[in-house]
This record gives structure tokens, C-alpha cells and sequence, in this order.
């Protein structure tokens, strides 16, 4: 079954799906769809290390991506705003990976595929470690679910409750770097955050509950990736980007539909 | 001797070069409901930011009795419209609670049914309510409230700290709050703390009214209060409501 290159990344985009719209969630209701562009953009840079060291991608991302959270979680608040400081940082390692890349001798690369993805040419490997990245997300995510909704609902409450808000901002980083390097193979560095953000924002108008909101996100997500690809694949245009125009669409439904019942 | 729920000793607090809070010494036992008062910048919020361990002290440091359980009712709760939230699940945060004790919490703060509402589509006192039952659901040794009737008339405010003092005297709870409403102070707490910065006088509500750093600060309207706290207290304790409408400055306060 897992010969079929189709099923294969059917499989890649369902899997990064699951993980990344739930996540997709928190990085909208604390408003950290800019934090997601930067941690995405600085993954670039992630892809050149990697590169250059011979190391998995997967690893030099992922090491990019945590080290960039964790200055900015140091340097915040001496001056600079906080999209300002991720501005600098997101920029300046997507400017060094790219400049980087090219001083890799005898490493020809396309550049096209970390910025829009290829998830085509996912293999059973990548297979694995998208698979085995979305699972340890979403479990993160369980596991710290009623934390992290206090400490996105207010600091405060949750330090009253004894909930330490920064440890659970941490493993929203965590988890967050882990996305990232998880669906650069599937939509690249560039539209990761749409597949994180627009999700989520389709089904607002009709969850009740957080929970809710997650599950069905999850499912837009999925479906998302799924019809993306085929449609991708009959009208011969990008995947990844194509992946996007679903959610897209699909946001637009939702957001006619939501005012239609509003007004009737 | 009673341990203390939280103690602050020699709590000093700085915002960048500016110090917010010089070495403040308070303490609340259980049972008792002390209430800050003090006027905008003088550091109240930082103070309960602080006990709740929010906020790293320059100086001092806060002591919390061992396992403490606090319930915590904030100034402001702001909604992400993107967040949906129902009053239900509000309550289960961060432990799920079951239904029908949701459903108990509600009705026990006087509001039994909007358990199926979105919290952003509430009055705000239906608002301050859910908050309340949050944060006595788990039976709180401790009940931190920050300015938490802001935005309520007077009926109900009043009628929020009634709640809170039937709170106190059914779980014998040790209860802080911050208060502009001096009406309130006055009639309804066991101490009073009056914060400049730094405390600049404490004691009984009776005490604390007639201090001198306490006049310079709220002017002569408390006197006011002071005399409805006396009128009240010939009256006992059992009025439900301000029978007589009482028109001195409010504004004192602010």
C-alpha cells in the first residue's frame, strides 16, 4: 500500500494535519500566528545546518526553531516588542540559511522544495517521522490540554491554580518547533502557518468548546490535505500550495455560512 | 497561635527602575477577610500579582501555607473572541468537574442557568458570578479577589459580597481583597490594609478610617462610609440591602 507515492503522501498530509490543527488553536487563541511564521521561516536555516553537518533535517530545523523561541523567550521585554524582536530573528536566520546553502559544495538542492514543500517525494521514512512527530505533538498536547487552556485564558488564574503559565508556554514552543519540522516536506517553510491557523479559524463559528474546536479543526485539517492532493493532482498545480487553497476555501464557506445564520 | 494562609515579609517589588512596592509585611489567617484599599499605582495589583507568585521580589519574599488552595476572582477576565468557552467548561478549568456540580456551583452563586452559555455572551455580573463559582468550586483556603465588582451597580455588588461573606462563614476560608467601594470595606472587612506604595496604615476598618495618611489619601468623603459602617453595625448584620440610599461620593475612591 505504501508503494503508491499518492497514498504515501495522503498519508504525510493527513498526519501533519491532525497534529498541526489542534496546535493551530492555541496559536490562535493567544495570537501566535506571527511567532509561528518566525519559528517556520527561521527553519531555513534549520535545512542549510543540516545540510552542511550531514544530519537529518528533521533535526537541524528542530534545533533551529527551539534555539530561536528560547532567545526570544530571554530577550523579550528589554526594549524591543515582541514582533519586532521576531522580525529580526525570523528574517536574519531565513537571510543566513539561504545565503548558507549556497557555500554547500557538491550539495546541489532545490531551494523550492523547504519553501513550498514536496510532498510527493515523501518516502517511508519521512512517512515515519511525520507520523512519529504529529503523534508525540498530540499527546503533548492532551497531556497539557486543561493547563494550557488556563494559562491562555489568563496567567493568573492558572498561577492561583498552580499552574506555572511559562513551562506551559514551553511546551507550546516545543511542540510548535515540532510542527514545523514535521510539514516543511509536506507545504514547506512557507505556508506552514496557514496550515496551523486557517483550520482552526474555519470552525470557530460553530464550536462551543475548546475541545470541540480542536476535533474539528482537526477534521478541516485532514480533509483539507486529502482533497488538496487530489485536486493537486488533477489540475497538475503544486501540492502544498494547493493543500492551502482548500483551507482557504473552506474558511470562506464557513465564514458565508456563519453570517448567513447569524442574520437569519 | 494560627499559621498564616499567605505571608508577605519585607516584599519589595521593582518595574524596570521604578519600585512598586516597598517592603510590605501582611499576612492573612484563615477566616478573616482583609481588604486592600489605596489609591490607582499604588501597587495593589503587583501586591496580589506577587502573592500568587507572579512577579519575582526584589526584597522579601512571600510565604504560602503548605498545599494552600486558592481561589482567585481577577480584576479582568478578557476573552480571545476566537476562544469558544462555555460557563460549564469554564468551571472544569483546569479540573473537569462533573455536570451536576457544575450545575450546583451555579446555582449556589445565583445564577443557575447559564452553565450552557458562551462566557463572552454574559452580563457582567452573570461574568463576575461564573468567575466566583470558579473559584470556589474547590473549597479555597484562601479567596484572592481583585477589585472583582468592578463594572457592577451598587445592588449588585453588594449583593456579590454578601456571597462572599456567606462564603466565608460557611468554609471558614480566609478571604483578600482589593475594593474601591469603601461602603464595602467599611461594613464588610475584619482588617483593613491601606497601601501607598508602601502600607501606609492598617488595622480595623474603624481604625484605618481614622487614620491621618488614610484621610489624606480618600479626602473627607470616607467619613461617609465610616458613618454608614457605624449605621449599619446599630442595625446588625442581618440586612439583606441598603434600605436607605445613601448619596455621598463614591467617587471618594477613585
Amino acid at each position: 500500500m505504501l508503494d503508491d507515492f499518492m497514498t504515501r503522501a495522503a498519508l504525510a498530509g493527513i498526519g501533519t494535519g491532525l497534529a498541526a490543527a489542534p496546535l493551530g488553536c492555541f496559536v490562535v487563541w493567544r495570537r501566535m500566528a506571527y511567532f509561528g511564521d518566525a519559528t517556520a521561516h527561521a527553519a531555513i536555516l534549520g535545512v542549510a545546518l543540516s545540510l552542511a553537518l550531514s544530519l537529518p533535517v528533521f533535526v537541524g530545523t528542530l534545533v533551529v526553531a527551539l534555539t530561536m523561541a528560547t532567545i526570544v523567550a530571554v530577550i523579550s521585554g528589554r526594549g524591543y516588542a515582541m514582533d519586532t524582536l521576531l522580525g529580526v530573528m525570523a528574517h536574519s536566520a531565513l537571510a543566513f540559511g539561504l545565503v548558507g546553502v549556497t557555500f554547500l559544495d557538491g550539495v546541489r538542492i532545490d531551494l523550492m522544495a523547504y519553501l513550498f514543500g514536496d510532498i510527493l517525494s515523501v518516502s517511508r521514512a519521512d512517512l515515519g517521522v511525520v507520523w512519529g512527530g504529529a503523534l508525540l505533538v498530540l499527546a503533548l498536547i492532551g497531556w497539557r490540554w486543561s493547563a494550557l487552556l488556563t494559562s491562555t485564558l489568563n496567567p493568573d488564574l492558572a498561577r492561583a491554580a498552580g499552574i506555572d503559565p511559562k513551562r506551559e508556554q514551553l511546551v507550546l514552543t516545543l511542540a510548535l518547533a515540532v510542527v514545523v519540522a514535521v510539514a516543511i516536506k509536506v507545504v514547506g517553510v512557507l505556508l506552514i502557518t496557514a496550515l496551523l491557523i486557517i483550520p482552526a479559524a474555519t470552525v470557530r463559528p460553530f464550536a462551543a468548546t475548546p475541545e470541540r474546536m480542536g476535533v474539528m479543526a482537526a477534521l478541516v485539517a485532514m480533509v483539507s490535505a486529502w482533497a488538496g492532493l487530489h485536486a493537486s493532482y488533477a489540475l497538475d498545480t503544486p501540492t502544498g500550495p494547493t493543500i492551502v487553497c482548500v483551507t482557504a476555501l473552506l474558511f470562506s464557506l464557513s465564514t458565508v455560512a456563519s453570517s448567513l445564520r447569524r442574520s437569519a | 497561635m494560627t499559621q498564616s494562609l499567605v505571608t508577605a515579609r519585607n516584599l519589595s517589588v521593582r518595574h524596570g527602575e521604578t519600585t512598586v512596592l516597598h517592603h510590605v509585611n501582611l499576612h492573612v489567617d484563615p477566616g478573616e477577610i482583609v481588604t486592600i484599599v489605596g489609591p490607582n499605582g499604588s501597587g495593589k495589583s503587583t501586591l496580589i500579582a506577587a502573592l500568587l507568585g507572579g512577579v519575582r521580589p526584589a526584597t522579601g519574599g512571600v510565604e504560602r501555607a503548605r498545599g494552600l488552595r486558592i481561589g482567585y476572582v481577577p480584576q479582568r477576565l478578557v476573552l480571545d473572541p476566537t476562544l469558544p468557552m462555555t460557563v460549564e467548561r469554564f468551571l472544569g478549568l483546569p479540573r473537569r468537574i462533573p455536570a451536576a456540580r457544575a450545575r450546583e456551583a451555579l446555582e449556589r452563586a445565583g445564577v443557575p442557568d447559564i452553565g450552557g452559555r458562551q462566557m463572552a455572551a454574559l452580563s457582567g455580573g452573570q461574568f463576575q458570578r461564573a468567575l466566583l463559582a470558579r473559584a470556589i468550586l474547590e473549597e479555597p483556603q484562601l479567596l484572592i479577589l481583585d477589585e472583582a465588582t468592578a463594572g457592577l451597580d451598587q445592588p449588585g455588588s453588594a449583593a456579590f459580597y454578601r456571597r462572599i461573606e456567606e462564603v466565608r462563614r460557611e468554609t471558614g476560608c480566609g478571604v483578600l481583597m482589593i475594593s474601591h467601594d469603601l461602603h464595602v470595606v467599611m461594613s464588610a472587612s475584619d482588617r483593613v490594609i491601606c497601601l501607598n506604595g508602601h502600607v501606609c496604615c492598617e488595622g480595623t476598618p474603624e481604625v484605618v478610617a481614622a487614620a491621618p495618611d488614610y484621610r489624606r489619601l480618600f479626602g473627607a468623603g470616607t467619613r461617609g462610609a465610616l458613618a454608614l459602617y457605624r449605621h449599619h453595625h446599630d442595625h446588625g448584620h442581618d440586612h439583606p440591602h441598603h434600605h436607605h440610599h445613601h448619596d455621598h461620593p463614591q467617587d471618594a475612591a477613585e
